[in-house]
């Protein structure tokens, strides 16, 4: 069986975490939380996981340790945690937006809020994850700057946006004015199609490496024990 | 001591429109939604309302009585976008205080301390700055020199709030897994009422569950309402799940044919 787009994203979300070391991993949404679960799995045995509500678990689902709200807000602003949030929209250094699309005193789109975007980005490192990579995602300003990028942050001090990840492929910010850089491609993606989805202009090295590949065992671990229902093939196909 | 136990409506009664109200719970999961509903039925408006929005703050918007939010989202949870909360948006019908969660917390830590504001690692960069030009910053004065944002307290009026268990002199346990920040919104607050799922004896209250269940202090509560089923169709654990049906329904429904609905004698409640 060849391995499809959406396994390649969860790859490339699980590689978020990998050298993390005892964290909290915090994934929002279907393909980030199975790349956690991998990464916990296989590379990262540290990462720490929760059910989604108020318990640190184990991947078998045996609690550890109790987070409600208020402890995970203290793991945020302790640093030891790595989330992977999603993005309405997102800009060339990394500005995110999950608050409202056009003027905010009177949006077009009421969006979900602010929610923990600023405490996230001043505090933990916090990556993205975009599961249809267009230009109106990939725009060239925000409307609200939820998600602090680097233009924004003024070096502060634990601010870090490990990597952006969508269906085409994975991002960081490894330049010299911490502009978006494309990191690699999923197979099957050009750079072209990249640029096509993209409203600004992106940082494309000489040579593009592919996502990595899934192991044979990531293979088993994604479809008969994280996945079985196949559900992430209706985030993205 | 005194008892303290009222129904929903007297628990509004003392409500005055103009207040600064906080809501306990957390998006659709333990709001205090028989108090809301109560709230709905009486003629209190141009309210501020505090919350960690959820159902609560759709409706109170769709009635037209919240004047000014103060929140970081709106959700219904497993619906997540709250659609009146969001029409009342687009249309202009309010005025919002966007912060993020930490700052909301922090906010509320600084009144619950009678401080006048805390520092807080959230918000420098974003444009929760732009959207609210009051917020002012401060300068650590130890060799660090870091800079914050001086959340300003979250002082309340009064605040709402649902737990499982309560006795009548205010003392409110949780049994799920999350005590939200409800303890801290009564802090907060200069009056807070308190429903419960079940009134029982102070005895009962720790017969079986732990002392850290007892989350509110009796100090801090004006009146104690017993409610079953009044968190509903929020989420209420151990007692109850959320009724996703039900809450599918008002999220579908056309406001004035729901609020008809609604302001019927209640079916659910016991006050």
């Amino acid at each position: 069986m060849t391995v499809t787009r959406a396994e390649y994203c969860v790859i490339a979300c699980a590689e978020a975490w990998r050298g993390d070391g005892e964290v909290l991993a915090s994934p929002m949404g279907l393909i980030p939380a199975l790349g956690a679960r991998l990464a916990r799995l296989t590379f990262a045995p540290d990462l720490l996981l929760t059910d989604g509500e108020a318990m640190l678990v184990r991947p078998d689902g045996t609690p550890e340790g109790w987070l409600p709200y208020r402890r995970h807000l203290e793991f945020v602003t302790g640093g030891r945690r790595h989330v992977m949030m999603g993005a309405s929209q997102i800009d060339r250094f990394g500005n995110q937006n999950i608050s409202c699309v056009g003027d905010w005193a009177r949006p077009k789109r009421q969006l979900l809020g602010v929610r923990g975007a600023p405490v996230n980005t001043l505090n933990n490192p916090t990556s993205y994850w975009v599961p249809r990579h267009s230009r109106r995602v990939f725009v060239e300003t925000v409307d609200m700057v939820c998600g602090v990028g680097y233009d924004h942050a003024g070096g502060a001090r634990f601010h870090r946006i490990p990597r952006v990840v969508s269906d085409l492929g994975v991002f960081d910010f490894a330049t010299p004015d911490h502009s978006m850089r494309l990191a690699s491609l999923h197979p099957g993606v050009t750079v072209e199609d990249v640029r096509e989805a993209t409203s600004f202009a992106l940082t494309v090295p000489d040579d593009v490496p592919p996502t990595r590949e899934p192991t044979a065992e990531d293979l088993r671990l994604v479809r008969e024990v994280l996945d079985p229902a196949n559900a992430r093939a209706r985030e993205v196909s | 001591m005194g008892d303290k136990t009222m129904t929903a409506d007297e628990a509004v009664a003392r409500l005055r429109s103009g207040m600064t109200l906080g809501i306990g719970g957390w998006g659709s999961r333990r709001k205090p939604m028989a108090l809301v509903r109560a709230l709905l039925r009486s003629d209190v408006r141009d309210l501020t309302v505090v919350s960690y929005g959820g159902p609560d703050v759709g409706m109170l918007a769709a009635a037209g009585r919240i004047r000014k939010l103060v929140a970081a989202f709106v959700t219904l949870d497993s619906i997540p976008l709250e659609p009146h909360y969001r029409a009342a948006r687009e249309r202009g019908a309010i005025d919002l205080m966007e912060i993020d969660e930490a700052m909301f917390l922090w906010g509320l830590r600084a009144a619950a301390n009678r401080l006048p504001f805390l520092p807080v690692r959230a918000g420098l960069g974003s444009d929760v700055m732009r959207v609210n030009p009051g917020l002012r910053t401060v300068t650590s004065p130890y060799d660090d020199g870091e800079t914050f944002v001086a959340m300003p307290a979250l002082r309340l009026d009064a605040a709402l709030v649902h737990v499982n268990r309560a006795d009548r002199l205010g003392n409110g346990q949780y049994l799920g897994p999350d005590p939200y920040f409800d303890d801290l919104f009564c802090a907060a607050a200069d009056e807070a009422y308190m429903s419960c799922e079940r009134i029982v004896d102070t005895a009962e209250l720790t017969k079986e569950a732990a002392p850290q269940t007892l989350l509110i202090g009796r100090h801090t509560v004006t009146g104690v309402v017993e409610a079953p089923g009044g968190a509903h169709f929020t989420s209420c654990a151990p007692d109850y799940g959320r009724d996703e049906a039900a809450q599918r329904e008002y999220a579908t429904t056309p406001w004035p044919e729901y609020a008809g609905r609604l302001l019927d004698p209640p079916a659910r409640e016991g006050s």
